[in-house]
């Protein structure tokens, strides 16, 4: 198992990827201040080259299978299925350990952090699964974690703050602005700026300046790959009819359409938080409520004033509340390569309960919102949907608990 | 010719101030700035205020916070600017972050910067690389001086490199940190000034982050053509509010 592109894709003309820039169509770039060149630079010229080495490889792929669990299933949803008179999968991302697709690309990024020579590691976190998944690897691997945590998140995840604290980590308020996730990033960048020489910051998602969107979708692009030889195995063909996944910086929607970008037979879907409506006013639709702008490093969609200030999205789902998205997908929507549809709390919070009666599985909320695309477009009886189920909903036991009186 | 190169000229340290456009109030922009330049002080950086100042550290963070909600926008400080230059005429420049002037439209900006009266502009997250490829030619059209900073971690190459694109003054950031985070200078910070100086850019330096009172100007100034204070004045306009801008300058130079 490789995540690297294969050999047969890289002579194919990668429309969807990333230039030689770091730009994806007008998307990306690296607009970070002059203190964080030398990191991100030495980061952009040894990325490819690391990733690349057959020993790297070798000790990603090993622990993808035996610590991480995969290949996850790719399960056929019978009854989801024979309700909605389609072929639905779902690709199993909620089985993998630390409970998301988040790992995949953590032991990744502490493989290269190792490579480099770091020895402290840092993270931004909002909802907690990437500051688990990060406080795991740093604990695997023996290295020092610092966590920044939006003040208001901590308050609301106290069961994350409580693994990444079991795990070693340590986890850092941030008291600035919203108090929320893109707080968290800021604080974090702070901290590369302060902590130049030794220090290494796992983003997790396809978030900052380049090469970070393209990297993190590449560590994530073995969802994409997996999906492919076990649709093979299971229908005969690589390429579903549907790709369908939730997007909120879209770390775990870059991994699941890497593979399919220039198969144009499969139309991919991305589905974001509206909140409580997309004109509401406490929506994170980044899709339809952004304008081109520039976010911890990178020229995106952004969520803003007519002043250029960044606004505070709202999601239920606090991994879904980004106020922009990763430079991909921000090119994914304006080239129409990709369909955004935006699904309210409402909607997500129905299908919560719903899958977890159906199919005997409790999504999180963000992967929730991906099934509710299942009442918004029609298929056809022999189209092949697949949807990634993204993370479980351990975490988001108490969201459910208060909102369905449990 | 532009203010700020006519000031380099001068056989003198540079003494500059930063501090956040519409605080503490919103409309102490102006006096603050007249009080400045009667207090000897060369070169003003306004900052254009931003909801994420990724590269500032808590004081510019909560003052340009506290801007924003006081009610400053890029127009508002456009129009304080205009009023500005009616007594004020020593160099200003805008210190701000790039989504906010890409919102503006960054033609537009600079026109605007140009009929108001500013002579150059501080954007932490412009890459110089971006800048040369696709502003410069904008910013040169409405004579604008735009600085680019360097850092101790910043290689000799790229030194040179900025050296090259620049047409002012470089910003030396003093040591690996954000904004208002350094408490006097040591050896390795001399080293590294020293290393700068050396060099022979063709570009003066200009230092800031870090610089807080008489000692480390003096130490800053030793080494380049001046020094810029930030945090320490923002620091002294929430103990102080705007009365006693005088002792805050007499007390560095």
């Amino acid at each position: 198992m490789r995540f690297i592109t294969s050999p047969q894709l890289n002579n194919k003309k990668m429309s969807y990827n990333v230039n030689e820039k770091g730009y994806y169509g007008e998307f990306g770039g690296a607009y970070i201040p002059e203190m964080l060149y030398p990191n991100v630079e030495e980061l952009r010229q040894n990325y490819l080259k690391i990733t690349a080495e057959p020993e790297f490889q070798a000790e990603f792929d090993a622990l993808l299978k035996d610590y991480v669990g995969r290949p996850t299933p790719l399960y056929f949803a019978e009854r989801l299925s024979a309700m909605y008179n389609t072929k639905v999968y779902l690709k199993r991302e909620d089985l993998c350990h630390t409970g998301a697709h988040k790992v995949n690309n953590t032991i990744g990024q502490i493989l290269l952090a190792k490579r480099l020579g770091k020895k402290r590691i840092i993270a931004e976190t909002g909802a907690g699964q990437h500051g688990v998944a990060t406080a795991t690897v740093c604990a695997l691997m023996g290295m020092e974690c610092i966590v920044y945590m939006g003040e208001i998140d901590i308050k609301r995840q106290a069961p994350n703050v409580a693994r990444m604290k079991m795990l070693g980590a340590e986890v850092r308020p941030a008291l600035s602005g919203s108090k929320t996730l893109k707080d968290a990033t800021n604080e974090a960048i702070r901290d590369w700026i302060n902590n130049p020489v030794d220090t290494y910051y796992i983003i997790g998602s396809v978030v900052g300046p380049h090469p970070y969107p393209d990297m993190v979708a590449r560590f994530q692009s073995v969802i994409s790959k997996e999906i492919k030889s076990q649709l093979l195995e299971k229908e005969g063909r690589e390429n579903p009819d549907y790709v369908i996944a939730c997007v909120g910086g879209g770390s775990n929607a870059a991994g699941a359409y890497y593979h399919f970008l220039d198969e144009e037979d499969v139309n991919i879907i991305a589905v974001e938080a509206a909140g409580l409506g997309v004109h509401s006013g406490e929506s994170a639709a980044t899709s339809a409520l952004g304008k081109v702008g520039v976010i911890h490093g990178s020229k995106t969609l952004l969520m803003q004033t007519n002043d250029g200030q960044i606004t505070e999205p709202y999601s239920i789902s606090a991994g879904l509340d980004y106020p922009g998205v990763g430079p991909i997908h921000a090119h994914l929507f304006a080239s129409k390569r990709a369909q955004f549809i935006s699904i309210t709390d409402v909607q997500a919070m129905d299908w919560g309960l719903k899958l977890s009666k159906l199919e005997g599985l409790i999504p999180a909320i963000e992967s929730a919102h991906a099934f509710a695309v299942l009442d918004e477009m029609k298929f056809k009886e022999d189209d092949i949907v697949v949807i990634n189920l993204s993370g479980r909903g351990d975490k988001d036991l108490s969201t459910y608990i208060d909102y369905f009186k449990l | 010719m532009n203010r700020i190169k006519q000031k380099l000229q001068e056989d003198k340290k540079i003494f500059s101030v930063y501090f956040s456009a519409g605080y503490p109030s919103l409309n102490d922009t102006v006096q603050i700035m007249q009080d400045l330049e009667k207090n000897g002080v060369d070169m003003i950086e306004i900052g254009l205020p931003f909801s994420d100042p990724l590269a500032d550290g808590p004081t510019i963070q909560a003052s340009s916070t506290q801007a924003l909600h006081n009610g400053m926008t890029t127009q508002v400080l456009f129009d304080q600017l205009k009023e500005v230059r009616k007594t004020v005429s020593i160099p200003l420049v805008i210190m701000g972050y790039f989504n906010p002037m890409l919102q503006y439209g960054i033609e537009n900006f600079c026109k605007k910067c140009q009929e108001v009266g500013v002579d150059g502009l501080i954007i932490p997250d412009l890459p110089v690389d971006v800048y040369a490829d696709e502003y410069k030619a904008i910013f040169e059209k409405y004579g604008l001086i735009n600085v680019f900073l360097i850092t101790p971690q910043t290689s000799d190459e790229r030194i040179h490199f900025i050296d090259s694109v620049s047409d002012g003054f470089i910003y030396m950031v003093s040591s690996a940190s954000v904004t208002g985070s350094q408490s006097g200078f040591g050896s390795t910070q001399e080293d590294y000034f020293k290393r700068i100086a050396s060099m022979n850019l063709k570009n003066p330096q200009v230092i800031g982050f870090g610089i807080n009172n008489a000692e480390t100007f003096n130490q800053a100034t030793k080494f380049a053509k001046g020094a810029i204070i930030g945090s320490a004045f923002i620091q002294h306009l929430t103990e102080n509010g705007t009365g006693k801008i005088a002792d805050f300058a007499k007390a560095i130079r």
